[in-house]
């Protein structure tokens, strides 16, 4: 043992340190299943309190419906809880083959391999399929775990603004030395819930022969009519090389991940990315899960029909009380408040009057661009949202920032 | 302003402020810790320094710190400059 005081003291130091900058993060424990009401102990040791959720991922209200609970129960009984191997050694099932396939006809691609998580997917993907010669060019808002997999991979690294199509032309003539190019976005971005250019992306990708890589995680099961992604929302299908997306979020929320895309690079992936060689297989309980919620959202489309009826009418309860919010599409809905301490004081009284949200502030998003971020469920009906915006008007008016603007809320941050 | 910095400041503001953006960008306005150029973007400027000042950073030196402020970038590519071979 040589965890001497020094260590322990530097270790304290920097922690305070997150502290001091307002930066600490705090667990809240939650004592029933994910929905959207949820029986919440925060702080830590103090009484349990129920309220309603509305900042989970969980799009489709798939979490904790009983026929995947009940799916997950039998593929425990028949394929057991783990399979103690990654994959290429003991660790494939008939079932993880069965996924993949699944996942293939639903994205619309040529092939699918499971990863760990998403995080894991993206992380591996790049370092796998592209090196020096090479360049892979990421809208600046993509995902912290697309900016890990780049820097992990040797390729070279450029990025254009947000969805501004122009400052990517200019990149791609730029690099039009190397041998392939590849434009990196999220289809639906977490932050903002705006949605990438997909089609005009495409196009771009077409001229100066791109390759075009997506991380749809937000947007799997529930964007685009039948609830394909992104590239079905932007009438994008098959044209894209490589989606990554998470089990982890509207398809049932457990854990997992995939990449999926042109066979030859899904094929890159079994034999080079990292973390697929090297983590455990994804558990055979999630996988008989994960089967079952791509039965339900391929027999209809009811959850996602529902799930953007909330999302409209949530935006509406809104604007009409009075909230600057990010416009969009998706049932990704942020309240701008711009300032890092009242978001934190905002979610904190939310919580008193039983709405469970989250301040986000930097380095989640940029200085001055604090938020709360709501996000949307089939699993909200009606009077859950009504009860919502109850609580928001109360607060918000508590802090006065009702029928404020952008720039009256900013002078009130003194910004 | 000399040419060098003229050089650096056109191109942040180019490279990194939407359109709308009216923030104010002066040699000594805060880049990577004032949440204008993040460290993940960074690495096109120093490419483009490299390109434009026939110049090799080092990775040692490309640190989110020596590229905060105009000021320091073109300190950097000074530095870099002197310590070129001179090409024969
Ligand atoms: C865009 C995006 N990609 C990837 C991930 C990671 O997914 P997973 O939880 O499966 O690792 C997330 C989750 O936060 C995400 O939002």
């Amino acid at each position: 043992m040589a965890f001497i005081t020094a260590f322990r003291n530097r270790y304290q130091a920097e922690i305070d340190g997150i502290k001091a900058a307002g930066l600490f993060k705090e667990e809240r424990y939650i004592h029933s299943p994910q929905w959207s009401e949820i029986e919440v102990e925060f702080p830590a040791g103090s009484k349990i309190k129920k309220c309603i959720n509305i900042c989970a991922n969980n799009y489709l209200g798939l979490s904790s419906h009983p026929e995947v609970i009940a799916a997950a129960h039998a593929g425990l009984d028949s394929r057991g809880y783990g399979m103690s191997s990654v994959r290429f050694i003991c660790g494939t099932q008939d079932i993880h083959r069965e996924l993949e396939n699944r996942l293939t006809e639903f994205l619309g691609t040529e092939d699918t391999l499971l990863f760990p998580s998403c995080m894991d997917a993206n992380a591996g993907f790049f370092e796998a399929c592209l090196n020096e010669q090479d360049v892979m060019i990421a809208d600046r808002l993509v995902h912290a775990s697309i900016v890990d997999g780049m820097r992990l991979c040797k390729a070279m690294q450029d990025t254009f603004k947000h969805s501004d199509m122009g400052h990517l032309q200019e990149k791609l003539q730029e690099h039009m030395d190397k041998r392939s190019r590849m434009i990196i976005t999220d289809g639906v971005f977490s932050m903002d819930g705006d949605m990438a250019k997909l089609d005009e992306i495409v196009e771009l990708a077409e001229k100066y022969d791109a390759m075009v890589f997506l991380d749809d995680s937000h947007a799997s099961g529930f964007i685009g009519r039948t609830g394909r992604g992104t590239h079905e929302h932007c009438g994008v299908l098959g044209k894209i090389d490589v989606i990554t997306t998470t089990l982890g979020k509207a398809l049932g929320g457990a854990s997992g991940g995939c990449v999926s895309g042109r066979r030859e690079l899904v094929e890159m992936c079994r034999q080079r990315a990292r973390p697929f060689l090297f983590s455990n297989s994804v558990a055979p309980v999630i996988v008989a899960g994960a089967l079952k919620v791509l039965e339900l959202i391929t027999a209809t489309t009811e959850r996602r029909d529902k799930l953007e009826w909330n999302a409209q009418y949530w935006r509406g309860l809104l604007k009409d009380a009075g909230f600057d919010i990010k416009e969009g599409e998706s049932p990704i809905v942020p309240v701008m408040l711009y300032d890092a301490k009242l978001a934190q004081d905002f979610a904190r009284d939310l919580f008193a009057e039983g709405v469970y949200a989250i301040g986000f502030f930097f380095p989640v998003v940029p200085k001055g661009q604090a938020r709360i971020r709501t996000q949307l469920s089939a699993a909200h009906e009606k009077h859950h949202l009504d009860f919502a915006i109850e609580a928001f008007k109360k607060v918000g008016e508590k802090h006065g920032v009702l029928g404020l603007g952008k720039k009256e809320l900013l002078a009130r941050a003194g910004a | 302003m000399d040419e060098i910095t003229k050089l650096v400041r056109d191109y942040v503001i180019r490279e990194y402020l939407e359109e709308g953006d009216e923030r104010e960008i002066t040699e000594t306005t805060p880049l990577i810790s004032g949440g204008i150029v993040d460290s993940f973007s960074m690495v096109s400027l120093k490419r483009f320094l490299e390109k434009k000042c026939n110049i090799q950073i080092s990775d040692a030196c490309a640190t989110p710190d020596a590229f905060d402020t105009v000021q320091k970038i073109v300190g950097l590519v000074h530095k870099f400059q002197k310590a070129q071979p001179v090409a024969v």
